[in-house]
């Protein structure tokens, strides 16, 4: 299997309980068992009732720092679309970003003080053309019974990126992860994540 | 062996299981608390126990390394404030089996009260600390901390923090070993254990002397580590900082410490010999500038141009040691103004309707700490202060003796159950034995939610979901003095009015005790089950866009803009939706609207 020196950037964002810290863990095991040195960092505690989550993975032959230089993310995964619009500085001009086409209103949205940003998959398009890549995560999910499992299939987009990485490593991964009575859902959530963008 | 990926806190806990621990106790308090959760999930070898506070936990731990076992105590920065006065004379004291302390700072206070910087506990203390820099660091580090606490007979500091504990990376597993110490209790050593002044004064000695012993292990100490490269510049560093710094500046020479406290003289002087320009790197305090610049080195920079608030990134060193020549990546979309997203309190959740209670009754609030600081946020706003677990109640207390007549009706002190057990009962007796009249309600919602749903002496189960006792907290209040007693459902807003006006308007103390209100994520504690509706809606035809549902701050509740009228013809502005996928029916909505605009689903 070639292998990547350079180390690679992994942005991932989303809301308190969309499951990113999952997503993460799912990546963490992936590259690690691909041979290549991983790290991996996130704030628990106050971000998980509601607030904004972010992780930081990275990968390559040998990683220091746990978190991304501000401006070096490779890839920007946002579990949500106005979760994506806040972090879009830190991806590299050349950077790949995947979008789950879904919104989750946070509170000054609510109370009516402010409005939702409007296009912002085109908002990315705007700086990164053809490299945004918008996956009706919540939709796909729900059809396969569960909307937790949007997640993971943000996961099988993203998979695409690495052709050098088996389908079956991700499955062994996923199903290392999760609790077996949703394994299938969730391979299935997989699948149709990684159909929907090749 | 077998390599894997851990968090920083699960590698901790691993160290420990390694390092042949028998007794581990902690409170819990992020980013520390899965190193006790893994220790009590994963490791039946270790006894592992949520102790009632952080105090308490480095008794149990100090108590179980005299009968001879290796033990630890775990706690987020704050919780060695109150451990301190145990550490302080445990300091002196030494151990028999080896003692360590984990504590986990949280620069950037991700979610804490300060920003304070545990190495300063070293030093004041005369104790070793050592800081690991990510997951393998952090299991070789505490196996290697119980070796030097029992070679050099003193409990020993690991000083974690967020981006240490709450990181990820790959941990080679080893075997555990447990150490060959006599377990048992030696009435014949009680000179060591008993600190009167006349034994003070000789563990004084002792305790200078290992210092000394201490500072010439450091410059041998394995992991203190220097890398010389190019040598016109150099880094000296230790923890995640370091990390950041050989990030940003890979072929620098470094002097990574391993030790942060006492540190290593000589291994400096050579660093500065071979190097010709000197930075210090460091999160928070100037700790090793301080200590080597007293030592009579000319640094070239540390937090001169280092910031000493908030965490570092390896932005912000490359910044700090580049200067001018830094050129920050473009900001090509300007996203300072874009809706922010706090956290907030569930849908469903029992502090919400309390608070809103409290906010109507338009009364200053002695809050503490939680998920219920929450609603110090707009629109609920209903918390006045917050300084550290239990101030709430005495500072309640300390208004009302200001104030005076005055006092009575306008403010209470507010308190979870876990917070109100770690720190809560002493100022409630206070309250009580100084003839108060100060009110204070604990909020028990049968968890410690804030921190990731630990047991606690009022919770009814042990860290290893043994079932136990429980404290009764109408039973305390009554053996404290309180006379005054009662119970609220706060999830009946009018009746919890009700019952917190009379008694805070009463001229004697008072305690209320939330009943009927697990954290409605306790999937144990059943908490959907009391609510009579699956959910709720807005009747469009009735809603007069009033706004009044959104006091409550509940996520599942939004307002629309929208000109019309209702039904029966009222003008309106917008109208209120619930969002059915969060809605989980707690009604509170319901009691407040004055229109009967919000209507039940049936389950
Ligand atoms: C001295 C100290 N130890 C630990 C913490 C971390 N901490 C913050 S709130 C909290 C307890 C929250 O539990 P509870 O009082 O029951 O309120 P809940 O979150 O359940 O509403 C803890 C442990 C702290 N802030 N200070």
């Amino acid at each position: 299997m070639e292998k990547r020196d350079k180390v690679t950037n992994v942005f991932l964002s989303g809301v308190g309980g969309q499951g990113t810290i999952l997503a993460s863990n799912i990546l963490a095991a992936v590259f690690s068992s691909a041979g290549y040195d991983v790290k991996k960092a996130e704030v628990h505690g106050m971000a998980q009732r509601g607030g904004d989550v972010t992780t930081h993975f990275r990968f390559g032959k040998k990683v220091y720092s746990p978190l991304i230089k501000f401006g070096d993310a490779d890839y920007l995964l946002a579990f949500e679309l106005l979760e994506g619009l806040r972090y879009i500085n830190w991806v590299k001009d050349d950077g790949k970003i995947v979008l789950n086409n879904h919104k989750i209103y946070p509170p000054v949205v609510n109370l009516g003080e402010m409005e939702y940003p409007e296009n912002i998959p085109d908002i990315f398009r705007r700086y990164f053309n053809g490299n945004v890549y918008v996956v009706e995560g919540v939709e796909i999910a729900r059809r396969l019974g569960n909307i937790q499992a949007a997640n993971v299939v943000l996961i099988g987009a993203f998979s695409n990126f690495f052709p050098e990485i088996k389908e079956e490593l991700w499955i062994e991964s996923i199903k290392s992860l999760i609790p077996e009575r949703i394994q299938e859902l969730n391979i299935k959530a997989f699948l149709e994540g990684r159909r929907a963008l090749s | 062996m077998k390599k894997v990926v851990m968090q920083g806190n699960e590698a901790i806990a691993r160290g420990a299981y390694e390092a042949g621990v028998k007794v581990a106790a902690a409170y819990p308090g992020t980013p520390s608390s899965e190193i006790l959760r893994t220790l009590a999930e994963k490791y039946p070898e270790v006894y592992a126990e949520w102790s009632a506070n952080e105090m308490v936990a480095v008794q149990v731990a100090g108590g179980a390394s005299i009968a001879g076992v290796r033990a630890m105590a775990s706690m987020k920065h704050v919780g060695l404030n109150v451990a301190s006065d145990a550490l302080m004379t445990f300091a002196y004291t030494g151990v028999k089996g080896g003692l360590v302390i984990v504590v986990a700072d949280d620069p950037f206070s991700h979610s804490s009260q300060n920003e304070q910087d545990s190495r300063n506990w070293a030093r004041f203390a005369k104790v070793p600390m050592l800081e690991p820099s990510d997951s393998q660091e952090c299991k070789d580090f505490t196996k290697i901390a119980f070796e030097i606490s029992e070679k050099f007979d003193t409990p020993v500091l690991i000083r974690s923090e967020t981006r240490v504990s709450h990181s990820d990376s790959i941990v080679e597993l080893g075997e555990r070993v447990e150490p060959n110490i006599p377990i048992g209790l030696d009435p014949k050593e009680a000179p060591k254990y008993t600190m009167v002044p006349a034994y003070v004064r000789q563990r004084r000695i002792f305790v200078e002397e290992r210092m000394k012993r201490l500072e010439e292990y450091a410059d041998t100490f394995q992991y203190n580590v220097m890398e010389i490269n190019d040598t016109r510049y150099g880094i000296i560093s230790s923890g995640v900082s370091y990390l950041y710094a050989k990030e940003v500046f890979p072929d620098w020479s470094f002097l990574k410490l391993g030790m942060v406290w006492p540190l290593p003289k000589k291994l400096i002087e050579e660093f500065f010999k071979k190097v010709k320009k000197v930075a210090i790197v460091e999160e928070l305090d100037p700790f090793l500038e301080t200590e080597i610049r007293a030592m009579g080195f000319k640094i070239w920079h540390g937090k001169d141009v280092v910031p000493k608030m908030y965490e570092l990134s390896p932005e912000k060193v490359e910044q700090a040691l580049k200067g001018n020549k830094f050129k920050p990546p473009k900001i090509r979309f300007d996203t300072s103004n874009l809706p922010k997203r706090p956290p907030n309190l569930c849908p469903g959740c029992s502090h919400r309707p309390l608070f809103y209670a409290l906010k109507k009754l338009g009364l200053f609030v002695f809050g503490d700490i939680g998920c219920y600081t929450l609603a110090t946020s707009p629109p609920l706003e209903a918390i006045h202060t917050t300084i550290c677990m239990g101030a709430g109640v005495g500072m309640a207390h300390g208004a009302s003796k200001a104030l005076g007549k005055e006092g009575p009706g306008k403010a209470c002190a507010v308190l979870g159950d876990s917070t109100f057990l770690h720190a809560g009962i002493p100022p409630l007796m206070n309250v009580a034995y100084n003839k108060g009249n100060s009110t204070t309600i604990v909020l028990d919602n049968k968890t410690t939610a804030m921190t990731g749903h630990q047991e606690h002496p009022g919770s009814g189960y042990t860290a290893r979901l043994e079932p136990t006792v429980a404290v009764n907290y109408e039973e305390l209040g009554k053996a404290l003095g309180v006379k005054s007693i009662r119970y609220v459902n706060p999830y009946n807003v009018k009746e919890t009015m009700d019952i917190i006006r009379e008694e805070v308007n009463k001229d004697e103390p008072s305690l209320i005790i939330c009943k009927d209100s697990p954290c409605i994520l306790l999937r144990r504690a059943k908490p959907l089950e009391k609510f009579k509706y699956r959910g709720y809606s807005v009747d469009e035809e009735k809603c007069r866009g009033c706004r009044v549902c959104l006091e409550i701050n509940c996520p599942a509740i939004s307002w629309i803009k929208q000109e019309g009228t209702t039904k029966d013809g009222h003008r309106r502005k917008g109208v209120s939706y619930i969002n059915r996928d969060l809605c989980v029916g707690c009604s509170v909505c319901e009691q407040i609207c004055k229109f009967e605009a919000i209507k039940p689903i049936e389950k």
